[in-house]
């Protein structure tokens, strides 16, 4: 057998990517893993800090005692009122700025407010089979459970719903929670009239939070646009060039249209001009977030490829070793989270954080034991390699599917992962695609330093440039091949619980990315850690861009045809190797 | 074959006089051509020694898979090229047939449609797409089972060859290839009948493709196909281009120095491997009577190469050994324990690389010579 440092081998030795420095710092590196451990740390809180931050706390109204006062005999009222006095009523109700009385004007809403045949006491309750589970809402205790039969149905007409949803809404206008400030504002806006142009206003002026700032604004603005004043409709106008709300959008557009009758949905030149402006203004935006949207997307599913690609990059970009059964050691991976899932069933939110640990060792464990009992007997041949890798991806998927069944298996997502980043009205990321892309690169770093800065990577480099040099040193060649295989390997194994949140976890998991994974490495350059971490996410992007036009399965053609180009006219990728490493 | 066989007889003759393996081969093949139709329409079907339809048609399709391994052996074993992508050449030739057993169906499919498939009827298609016109023709098709894959090796290979791009990398792009356009095919737009393909065939140049006497037909083409397909190759190899063809696999850098244009070598092996391939496709889908997307995935065309290591590369008949082991013990698995079938399989891709270098041919070889060595 040729050494290992034969033909093919020394052809995908180190390239630029990992820069060669003179002098190692031996004790540094468990000074840098920990740095990278921090971050990865920040990284897993983030989400945490994000929740905590978008929750400003509001001051909440509070119940004057003499409104207090009236509520029981508000509540009294309302079985006997007429819809007309139904309607004065939920507006004393709502005056009385008393925190109680949301519960039942939205039982109200609900159809879930009754009232007591027998004293007239009203009650909210829900159905319970015949009876009615009773909750007083005075005290807001339950207040047991009774024959439907003793009860009446406090009626609702489709006028009261829309005052409810009003009243609802002023309510929540004070809530602590800035969401349900917003939506509230929301609802409001839907019906605005004098009255809730007020409270808007005098929400406006007592608001914090800047979001629910803009959308009183907007509200207003668009409020405004009915007005009889030319000035304030121009103000308006102006007021909404920077709001990316669909109805302003529509809004303003049906201002600047000319009715067939020669006629403008708004009278005055000056402020069609002007919103005219404010539409240019608004589109301009909207490609502007589209166009991060697109990079967001492109970002998360180049990550995708990168995190499939970048065990493959030490495997076979610094080692040279074919392993078809790369996309199987990820599979590992995402069945190790399942896994853990089982273990801890009440802990989902930190089985992520367990599988991770337990994936690298899982994969990395098997990857040391195929360096051991297969891929060492074929240094030198690459070809037989690839057979006897792929020959052990079908083995790894049939033991899977024995194991496990050829079902996918449910792995859950943390709540932490789930849920997306509102950014504004035209642009929001779902949090997966965030951490995938911010998982992907602390990765990548991690793996830059390991293979920059500990022993293991110098020797790493060490042998892959020249082996018989490395062995005449004192390195034992031996095993800085099964740990470099096994590192590469776990890696593998991290990317499958990434991946274990993002595709179904089943036995052809691995083979989906073997291809892809293989061109991304191909395309940055072999032995090039940052090519692949550049060529994954450039991939990722042109692919997005180019799926609006062409569909999701062609544009995947065309990148893959595109890379098949990409490779004749430059056959050792975006950042070819240089100097003497590059000669084979 | 007379034509080619008369000019240079001698040579071929003195190939194959030297060809051991290869001489049973041909003895095999002459014998299975003349024994499987005398045994299945000859003899009654109580007889015990009676071949099924059904064996007929297992038989055909191993050989057709032998003129692919062939054909795969001949770049790979001779010239170095080790091409994952030689099942997008075989289920491409198995889509030009496979157009033109469609159009033979007629008015015979499930929505009568004369001209159109029932596939486009299916998806509403009003007209023929324009690369459908022809395939009404057999000539046509048979044009297009050369062709299509002729060409597209010879564009790839040119691309390819002209940039040097050689080794692992060339495995990996000729894999994307595949890959790429098993995606293309699974798509209904594009006019092939999607991820189910073709199926339902009627007949073939008038033949019904279900009687006894067509799938006797088609499998006596297939083995004078084998055969042929072997003897040209044997001569190929055997011939001066042939030598050059293994200066290469040897050292392409040495043998370009001298002199020879490695990159035509190369491309002209390329192309005519690619053709071989297609034919193996074309006679392969009217007896197995379905083509689809599945036969473009990478995972079958790593496979092919599976059956050349373990028939043992670089010897030809080595290659049908494998085809036909491989493929024998595929039926066999999959229906006696068909989970075990993937274990097994697996295990010799991993254990023949590591334990027979030569694949079984070689290791027969090397009993031989040890016997023989023992005696004197």
């Amino acid at each position: 057998m040729t050494p290992v440092g034969a033909a093919f081998f020394s052809g995908s030795a180190f390239g630029t990517g990992i820069a060669y420095s003179d002098h190692m710092p031996m004790r540094l590196p468990t000074l840098h893993l920990i740095a990278a451990a921090v971050v990865w740390l920040l990284a897993c809180l983030a989400p945490a800090a994000m929740a905590a931050s978008t929750a400003q706390v509001a001051t909440p109204a509070a119940a004057t005692p003499q409104a207090a006062s009236q509520l029981p005999q508000l509540l009294q009222q309302l079985p006997e009122a007429s819809y007309a006095d139904k309607q004065a009523l939920i507006k004393q109700l709502t005056d009385t700025h008393d925190p109680r009385v949301r519960a039942v004007l939205n039982a109200l809403l609900e159809g879930n407010l009754y009232a007591r045949s027998s004293d007239s006491q009203v009650f909210i309750a829900q159905a319970d089979g015949d009876n009615l589970a009773l909750t007083d809402p005075l005290t807001g205790a339950a207040a047991g459970s009774a024959s439907a039969d003793g009860f009446a149905k406090i009626g609702v007409n489709n006028q009261l719903r829309k005052a409810l949803h009003v009243a609802l809404a002023q309510f929540d206008l004070s809530s602590p929670e800035a969401g349900a400030r917003r939506e509230a504002v929301r609802e409001m806006l839907r019906a605005v009239d004098a009255q809730t142009v007020l409270a808007l206003r005098a929400r406006l002026a007592e608001e914090h939070d800047k979001g629910v700032r803009a959308e009183i604004r907007d509200g207003l603005a668009l409020a405004d646009l009915d007005s009889g004043d030319a000035d304030t409709r121009l103000a308006a106008v102006k007021t909404l060039a920077g709001s990316l709300n669909l109805d302003v959008y529509t809004r303003l557009t049906s201002m600047v249209e000319q009715a067939s009758d020669g006629s403008y949905g708004e009278s005055d030149a000056r402020v069609r001009a002007a919103a005219a402006a404010s539409i240019r203004a608004i589109n301009r935006w909207r490609i502007f977030y589209a166009g991060i949207q697109t990079l967001m997307f492109g970002l998360s599913q180049g990550s995708v490829l990168v995190l499939a690609a970048i065990g493959l990059a030490i495997t076979f970009g610094v080692m040279g070793v074919i392993n078809m059964a790369h996309g199987e050691l990820m599979m590992l991976g995402a069945y190790t989270t399942y896994v853990v899932q089982l273990l801890m069933p009440q802990h989902i939110g930190a089985s992520i954080v367990v599988a991770l640990p337990a994936a690298f060792l899982v994969s990395g464990l098997a990857g040391i034991a195929i360096e051991r009992t297969i891929v060492r007997h074929l240094y030198g041949r690459p070809l037989e390699t690839l057979l006897a890798t792929f020959g052990l991806s079908l083995v790894l998927q049939q033991a899977v599917r024995d194991i496990f069944s050829a079902n996918n298996r449910p792995v859950q997502s943390p709540e932490w992962i789930s849920g997306e980043l509102q950014i504004n009205e035209a642009l929001s990321i779902t949090y997966n695609r965030l951490y995938i892309i911010v998982f992907t690169f602390v990765l990548f770093l991690v793996l830059l330093q390991v293979l920059k800065r500990t022993r293991l990577g110098l020797e790493v480099r060490a042998v892959s440039q020249n082996r018989a040099m490395a062995k005449a040193m004192g390195i034992r060649t031996e095993w800085v091949d099964a740990l470099t295989f096994g590192l590469g390997s776990g890696i593998a194994g991290v990317a499958g619980v990434a991946l274990s949140q993002l595709t179904n976890v089943g036995p052809n998991l691995g083979q989906s990315y073997i291809v892809d994974s293989f061109m991304v490495v191909v395309f940055g350059g072999v032995g090039n850690l940052w090519g692949t971490e550049l060529g994954g996410n450039a991939l990722g992007i042109v692919n997005k861009l180019l799926e609006p036009y062409s569909g999701a399965v062609l544009a995947k053609i065309f990148v893959l045809v595109f890379l098949i180009l990409f490779i004749q006219r430059r056959p050792r990728g975006l950042f070819p190797q240089k100097g003497r490493a590059a000669e084979g | 074959m007379d034509a080619i066989v008369i000019g240079p007889r001698n040579r071929l003759i003195a190939a194959l006089r030297a060809d051991r393996g290869g001489k049973v081969f041909l003895a095999v093949l002459a014998v299975t051509g003349v024994l499987v139709p005398l045994l299945n329409l000859a003899l009654p079907e109580s007889s015990s020694l009676h071949l099924s339809s059904y064996t007929v048609t297992l038989l055909g399709k191993y050989m057709t898979y032998a003129m692919l391994a062939i054909a795969v052996d001949l770049i790979w074993g001779y010239c170095g090229i080790l091409s994952l992508g030689h099942g997008a050449f075989f289920a491409l030739g198995g889509y030009a047939m496979g157009m033109y057993l469609m159009r033979q169906i007629g008015t015979r499919g499930v929505y009568g449609d004369p001209v159109l498939p029932d596939f486009m009827v299916f998806l509403n298609w009003k007209e023929l797409p324009w690369f459908w016109h022809g395939f009404n023709h057999f000539a046509f098709a048979a044009l297009m089972i050369v062709l299509v894959p002729g060409l597209l090796a010879l564009v790839f290979g040119f691309l390819a060859f002209r940039s040097r791009v050689s080794g692992v990398y060339l495995s990996i792009i000729t894999q994307a290839l595949t890959y790429a356009l098993m995606l293309a095919f699974f798509r209904n737009d594009m006019g092939f009948g999607g991820n189910n393909g073709f199926t339902d065939f009627k007949d073939i140049l008038g033949f019904g493709l279900q009687a006894p006497g067509t799938r006797m037909a088609l499998f006596l083409v297939t083995v004078l196909a084998l055969g042929g397909s072997y003897l040209l190759c044997r001569y190929i190899v055997a011939s001066r281009a042939g030598r050059v063809i293994a200066a290469v696999r040897d050292a392409e850098s040495r043998a370009r120095f001298i002199g020879y244009k490695v990159e035509s070598y190369k491309l002209w092996v390329f192309v005519f491997s690619a053709v071989l391939a297609g034919i193996a496709g074309a006679l392969y889908v009217p007896q197995v009577g379905i083509i689809n997307p599945g036969e473009f995935s990478p995972a079958n065309s790593i496979e092919i190469v599976i059956w050349v290591a373990i028939g043992g590369r670089g010897t030809l008949y080595g290659a049908v050994v494998g085809a036909v082991l491989v493929n024998y013990a595929k039926t066999y698995f999959t229906a006696a324990l068909p989970s075990m079938w993937l274990y097994a399989l697996g295990a010799l891709f991993v254990l023949v690389p590591l334990f027979l270098p030569q694949g079984v041919v070689g290791a027969v070889t090397q009993l031989r010579a040890r016997m023989i060595g023992a005696t004197t």
